[in-house]
């Protein structure tokens, strides 16, 4: 921790640019140590939020006995992979992975498409109901998800996809956010475009295809994202989904590991290396898109 | 929830009439307009119409899980499945505790995720800071993993021998058995100075099956870990949401309060924090929804406990139907949790409604410029 701080101080001293302007000169003692508290303060705290990521990826690599004897330190005294090997060669960890990519995939795609679609019927076709469909997409965002969890699989019972990959892809297909959010963008963008392919004859579907979805790349984007992480950390879902083994996905195994399945002692070099691995996915859309997400409020709002 | 009228909808147009507006251009959209909206129309409606209704007839009848709930032989039982979670009997007991408990966990998560949220956007907002970028990833970092793969991190960070309390003794403490301790923090607190037992005023009068003794404990010790990994997951996210705020607060103001000899404590509160109210009033009102939904991190550590201190109505309203079979229990507590957030929901809405600036207000800001314009 004082490394950092001091390395933090040292940075600014060399720095001119950081020294306050001289017309402040009476204040500039003040102002210099203001900065390196200012700096050991966020440095710290950053130190907080990262620490743990760290240490948990550090202790997946640890033995068994290390975890528990030296749990706060970040290299680990025998380097053991034992907890990727038995995670990867003998159990269904890979299963659970595949199940959750084939669902994130399928939910991503077909939301995009989807929600583009009915965020543009809403913004601009002209249709008898339009106003009460949005009304209905609207009062549907108010619902909470884990109210839902009976009924949704009350649903699915009743009408034969529970237990199924359709069961569990089909539900999340949609998503009334992502609606709210395509109309909102078709609304900020001009017609005018639109209007010229209309009058050179084509369709409505051709227009929306080739002419608006190449133009609503930035809210697409915040589309994917929002998809791809709400369908692969989804967990109250896919519980009351499925049952079977085969239809697991890593937040329901993993789920099932943390609770002590599989597992006798603590595991917790096993436990972390499969929350570590889980967590890749996500955190590598996260800084493709680090740029957009970090300056738009929308994509980030998590549900 | 009513949303604005669409005022191209309104005007039906009568079939026969000769299209006017734009020629020929707008020929079939309202059949393009239906099939467009209908994906989204036919899911959400058999995923989420549907079930909630459904739901409503389990809540006021007795099926227990065999068959169809729409069979001939599930009766309707009336609110009985409401009574036997508000008058008497272990179920409403269970009920009261995941009340208590959830209602402890709103009551720090909110205020601690908003000011820690406000106070890490204020910081990495400064003009001066260097590698901002870096700061902000690692504050908001936390919020992209799933709530499985940070419980299971949190369940090892709190365990007895785990980095927490490995921590705390390097301090010289010795750290509690976090996910096994069931004491309420008000008691343990009330315990360190001697008091054991409340009066009788609090022992004897119960609401839900609870003592109000009971219903003061605090969150359990065990509550109090799952508190600090909510603020900790979602203070990265509502901080976006201040830096998006902060980022269209005027610095004219700030400048000319600067001017004026405000100190940066000043500053901040009488400038820049009544012009982040309605990001304030956002965040809090998200934060009180989202605490009311505690679910995975129940379902993937605790499940429940210790001693159903960490029971939340949704997990509460899950096991009572898919492990007890109390189908109709369960759909009962998940109504009224609805009623709840629903309640937050509209409140929300009321609280950031648009409205007119009230004769008062106007009035009171006139003054305030009056002053200041004969001050100067």
């Amino acid at each position: 921790m004082t490394d950092t701080t001091l390395a933090q101080a040292e940075t600014l001293a060399a720095d001119p640019a950081s020294v306050p302007p001289p017309r402040r000169r009476r204040r500039t003692l003040g102002g210099v140590s203001g900065q390196i508290l200012l700096y050991a303060m966020i440095a710290l705290l950053a130190l907080v939020y990262i620490y743990p990521f760290l240490v948990q990826v550090a202790t997946s690599f640890k033995t068994e006995q290390e975890a528990a004897s030296n749990p706060i330190s970040l290299l680990p005294q025998t380097f053991s992979i034992a907890a990727y090997e038995r995670l990867f060669l003998n159990s269904d960890f890979p299963l659970w992975f595949a199940n959750s990519a084939v669902v994130t995939i399928l939910v991503t795609l077909g939301r995009v498409f989807f929600v583009s679609l009915a965020g543009y019927a809403l913004a601009r076709l002209h249709f008898r109901g339009r106003g009460v469909v949005f009304a209905l997409v609207v009062g549907v965002m108010a619902v909470p998800t884990v109210v839902l969890l009976i009924p949704k699989f009350l649903v699915l019972n009743q009408i034969g996809i529970y237990d199924s990959y359709t069961g569990m892809v089909l539900p999340l297909l949609v998503d009334a956010a992502g609606v709210f959010i395509m109309k909102n963008f078709f609304e900020s963008i001009p017609t005018s475009v639109e209007e010229q392919a209309r009058i050179d004859g084509a369709g409505t579907f051709r227009v929306f295809w080739s002419i608006v979805l190449p133009m609503a790349r930035p809210a697409l984007i915040t589309i994917i994202i929002l998809s791809f992480q709400g369908s692969w950390n989804e967990l109250s879902h896919f519980i009351v989904a499925t049952q079977s083994p085969e239809l697991t996905t890593l937040t329901k195994g993993v789920a099932s590991l943390a609770s002590g399945q599989l597992s006798q002692g603590t595991q917790y070099p096993l436990k972390l290396a499969a929350a570590a691995i889980m967590t890749i996915p996500v955190a590598v859309l996260f800084f493709i898109f680090q740029k957009r997400i970090m300056n738009t409020s929308e994509g980030a709002v998590k549900g | 929830m009513t949303a604005p009228a669409t005022p191209a909808a309104t005007p039906t147009r009568p079939v026969s009439a000769r299209p006017s507006r734009s020629g020929g251009t707008r020929r079939g959209e309202a059949g393009a307009g239906w099939l467009f909206v209908s994906p989204v129309i036919l899911i959400l409606g058999t995923f989420l119409l549907v079930p909630v209704l459904m739901a409503l007839w389990v809540s006021f009848s007795d099926w227990s899980g065999r068959g169809s709930p729409l069979s001939s032989n599930v009766n309707f039982v009336g609110l009985d499945n409401y009574a036997s979670i508000t008058s008497g009997g272990l179920a409403t007991r269970d009920f009261g505790t995941a009340l208590r408990n959830n209602a402890w966990y709103v009551l720090l998560v909110v205020p601690l995720q908003t000011a820690l949220s406000l106070f890490l956007a204020v910081l990495v907002s400064r003009r001066m800071l260097r590698a901002r970028g870096f700061f902000r990833t690692a504050f908001y970092f936390p919020s992209v993993t799933s709530s499985v793969a940070i419980t299971v991190l949190w369940l090892f960070l709190f365990s007895f021998a785990g980095p927490v309390n490995a921590l705390i003794a390097w301090f010289g403490g010795e750290g509690p058995n976090w996910f096994r301790e069931p004491t309420g923090l008000v008691h343990a607190a009330l315990a360190s100075v001697g008091i054991t037992s409340g009066p009788d005023v609090l022992t004897q009068n119960t609401a839900l099956g609870l003592s109000w003794w009971d219903w003061l404990a605090g969150p359990s010790v065990a509550m109090f870990a799952l508190i600090l990994m909510a603020v900790f997951t979602t203070s990265g996210t509502f901080m976006l949401l201040f830096i998006a705020a902060l980022q269209n607060v005027g610095y004219e103001l700030t400048e000319a309060a600067m001017m004026d000899g405000a100190n940066a404590w000043q500053r901040f509160w009488r400038i820049t924090l009544p012009q982040l109210r309605p990001t304030l009033f956002t965040v809090i009102t998200l934060g009180l929804i989202g605490c009311w939904q505690v679910f995975d991190q129940i379902y993937t550590g605790t499940k429940g406990d210790p001693a159903k201190t960490t029971m939340t109505p949704a997990y509460l309203s899950y096991t009572s139907a898919f492990r007890d079979n109390e189908w109709g229990v369960g759909a009962a507590i998940a109504f009224i949790l609805f009623l709840i957030i629903i309640a937050f929901t509209i409140f929300q809405r009321w609280v950031l409604r648009d409205r007119p600036v009230s004769r008062r207000r106007i009035r009171a800001y006139q003054s305030a410029t009056y002053r200041k314009g004969a001050a100067s």
